[in-house]
């Protein structure tokens, strides 16, 4: 099992082996996190920084209680409270961490590239936590991971990423992974909502959420940003969850055993029916929180294995 | 002042459009006597320089210089930038008025034009801001702004989006027969854009502007040239869709003529890379194919100047994520060399790039530089377009050094320039 990363900035530069790794891994995580002494020490002795620029709650528990699991010394930094309301450039407040000795950043930033930026200029690994409408690799895994374990494979299925493809780092860490892994990819959503150049990303487009979920294995829902809701990108909220809102109605188009995701936090009644969400035989978001501790701690142990084995990469 | 000879100079003419070995004679810092083949003998008292059978042209006429002076000297300063174009074979700067505070009153203009006779080697023309601070509100004093020396009159990538502001000023400068110079955005749907639309962008997660927005700034322009009557000139055509409109307005018998900064005529959107800032542009690079027709359009003359577009930037307004770093690049030192790909890759013959760098730019402005006919200016480059080498920006004279060629293999450079008769560089 072999992982020839330094950081993990995106899916764009793992191949689906590096991904398979990653996977594996983390399975024997998810095993680990169900028993009640739920603690390893592969990081002992490390320090683990969560340096996020934008807020966040689940994503940064997530890391932290992934690496206090692993035995990492774990320090959480609010960034926008701190020096960055006093002038200092993101490439300063990096030297300065890096000064520190960390082991391990896990990095979260609203400009897109602005984690590769960092991971330039720092002597460790960086785990990108979501760097603006760029990528967000982790949770492009913990989705592969729950979709791998929901469907028993993660290649030949068809897959309908639904809502605001074009902010969404989300949707472009998914499209890399699923398109790696050789599956179909429809992405649906109100042509305001996708990204430009979409025809040439391999995937179907559907502006008719109705057509787009047809016999999909998978229904990904994406979060639809609260400032994007009045006027400028959709007419309104209602008009909005009327036309791609999934409620039981419209998933009753998809297969009969696809199953809904999302990535939350989900806004009930813009985006999906909370009923739907709540359904344990469709709904797979609570899994995905869980599985996204061991996909953290599985690629936490891959990026610090050097350190902590002594292994040339 | 003595005589100069140039002799077995392989002399690029871009008013005749040839390419040939032959000789100049300068005398009182202008343009002599031309000639094909051996040179006569020289008349006693002269300076015989033999080129070897290098490269002379007309020294390169830059419209759209950033000097940042006044307000951020240490980012580029009229010695700095002079020197520079020196060595870049760029005998003519004009200078662009986007600095802090703008060039939009006599005063300011004046201080600039001191500061620029005293330090740069170079001819220094300045050009004004068209409307007061650049806010597309008032006009400026354009008459006294002329008199002063203010050759051309520009918002630079402000684009003034009061079409009413516009039309007054372009009918007012009409009858000061003043040359304005705009920037073809649609300002709406460029707000807050990094890249250009499309594949990369998207999968680079940068806001982004369509190429059409280029074609409705200049739709929107033209619509007001032909309301007003005025002279036009669009400082950076870099999209295909927008190249069938500046035809249509050419032949419709309009006043207008374009301009391509060197950087979009060699590099495109891909270059970027993983977030490159030094490739972060306004407008942002495009597409290859929209490269292409660019270069074809500046073949046939469709597009009549190739400019550097300098933009000096400091490193930290460039160290920061794509989103939030500063636009633009330097280009004095490398406009020549990058034009060389051109010419090597066999896209452009260098008595085009010269019509396109020298001639038309001149004659836009109304210089009379820019040609190799006798009575011209002795402004002179003699190069090789063949010399290779590998950039390294340090070795820049600009004080900034944010160019995207860092690295990069170059083939082509400025061996001597001259300004009226004089050696402003000298390579050695």
């Amino acid at each position: 099992m072999t992982f020839a990363h330094r950081h993990l900035l995106g899916i764009e530069q793992l191949s689906p082996q590096d991904i398979t790794t990653i996977l594996d891994l983390a399975e024997t995580y998810v095993d680990l996190n169900r028993q009640s002494a739920k603690h390893c020490d592969v990081l002992s002795g490390l320090t683990q920084i969560n340096m996020f620029f934008e807020n966040s709650t689940r994503t940064q528990a997530s890391f932290e209680l992934a690496g206090k699991r692993l035995g990492a010394d774990v320090m959480n930094m609010a960034m926008q409270a701190s020096s960055i309301k006093k002038g200092e450039t993101l490439i300063d407040t990096a030297m300065t961490l890096n000064a520190m000795h960390p082991d391990l950043l896990v990095v979260r930033h609203p400009h897109s590239g602005a984690v590769d930026l960092l991971a330039q200029k720092v002597n460790c690994a960086v785990l990108n936590a979501g760097d603006g409408r760029h990528e967000h690799p982790t949770q492009a895994l913990l989705d592969a991971l729950t979709i791998r374990r929901a469907k028993g494979r993660l290649h030949r299925l068809s897959i309908a990423i639904c809502g605001d493809i074009a902010h969404s780092r989300v949707a472009r860490s998914n499209l890399l992974l699923l398109g790696k892994m050789e599956n179909r990819i429809r992405l649906i959503g109100p042509p305001t909502l996708m990204p430009s150049g979409i025809g040439e990303f391999g995937v179907e487009v559907y502006d008719d959420m109705r057509k787009g979920l047809r016999d999909v294995d998978v229904v990904m829902m994406l979060r639809l940003q609260k400032e994007r809701m009045d006027g400028g990108f959709i007419p309104s909220e209602r008009e909005y969850y009327h036309r791609y809102g999934l409620d039981a109605e419209k998933l009753a188009l998809a297969k009969p055993d696809a199953i809904v995701m999302h990535p939350g936090p989900m806004n009930r009644g813009v985006e999906i029916d909370g009923t739907l969400a709540d359904d344990i035989n469709r709904s797979v978001i609570q899994e995905q929180v869980e599985m996204g501790v061991a996909v953290r701690m599985a690629a936490m142990e891959l990026l610090t294995r050097p350190l902590t084995t002594g292994a040339a990469v | 002042m003595s005589e100069l000879y140039f002799t077995n100079a392989r002399l690029i003419d871009p008013e005749a459009g040839t390419n040939a070995l032959g000789w100049l004679r300068v005398a009182d810092g202008q343009i002599a006597a031309t000639g094909a083949g051996d040179a006569p003998r020289a008349p006693a008292g002269t300076t015989v320089i033999d080129c070897g059978g290098k490269c002379l042209a007309p020294g390169i006429v830059d419209l759209g210089v950033k000097v940042c002076e006044p307000g951020e000297r240490h980012k580029e300063s009229y010695r700095s930038a002079g020197r520079a174009a020196a060595a870049g074979g760029v005998t003519t700067i004009v200078t662009r008025p986007d600095t802090a505070p703008t060039i939009d009153s006599p005063e300011t203009l004046e201080f600039v034009t001191r500061r620029a006779q005293a330090d740069a080697p170079v001819n220094v023309v300045p050009m004004a801001a068209l409307t007061k601070g650049r806010q597309g509100r008032e006009m400026t004093e354009i008459g006294f702004l002329m008199d002063a020396g203010a050759v051309a009159f520009s918002d630079c990538d402000h684009v003034v989006a009061d079409a009413k502001v516009l039309s007054r000023a372009l009918s007012y400068a009409r009858a000061l027969g003043a040359l304005v110079i705009g920037h073809p955005q649609e300002p709406g749907l460029s707000k807050g854009a990094a890249a250009t639309s499309g594949k990369f962008a998207s999968l680079r997660g940068l806001p982004a502007v369509s190429p059409m927005a280029e074609r409705m700034g200049l739709d929107r322009d033209i619509a007001l040239l032909e309301m007003t009557g005025a002279r036009y000139h669009a400082d950076q055509i870099t999209t295909a869709r927008a190249l069938p409109a500046l035809e249509r307005a050419k032949a419709n018998g309009l006043d207008i003529t374009a301009g391509v900064g060197i950087h979009h005529l060699t590099l495109n959107e891909f270059d970027v890379a993983d977030y490159r800032t030094f490739f972060k542009l306004k407008p942002p690079l495009r597409a290859e194919d929209d490269r292409q027709a660019v270069i074809e359009a500046v073949r046939t003359g469709l597009i009549d100047v190739i400019c550097s577009m300098h933009t000096p930037q400091d490193e930290e307004s460039k160290r920061l994520p794509f989103e939030e770093a500063a636009s633009g690049a330097v280009g004095l030192e490398t406009l020549l060399p990058a034009a060389m790909r051109l010419y090597h890759a066999g896209a452009l013959d260098l008595p085009t790039l010269f019509r396109a760098m020298s001639l038309n730019p001149a004659k836009r402005l109304g210089l009379a530089s820019g040609r190799l006919s006798a009575g011209a200016p002795a402004d002179l480059v003699l190069f090789d377009p063949d010399a290779p080498f590998v950039l390294d920006r340090f070795t820049l004279l600009s004080k900034s050094k944010n160019t995207p060629f860092d690295g990069g293999r170059m083939q082509g450079r400025v061996l001597a320039t001259y300004v009226g008769g004089a050696p402003v560089y000298r390579r050695d």
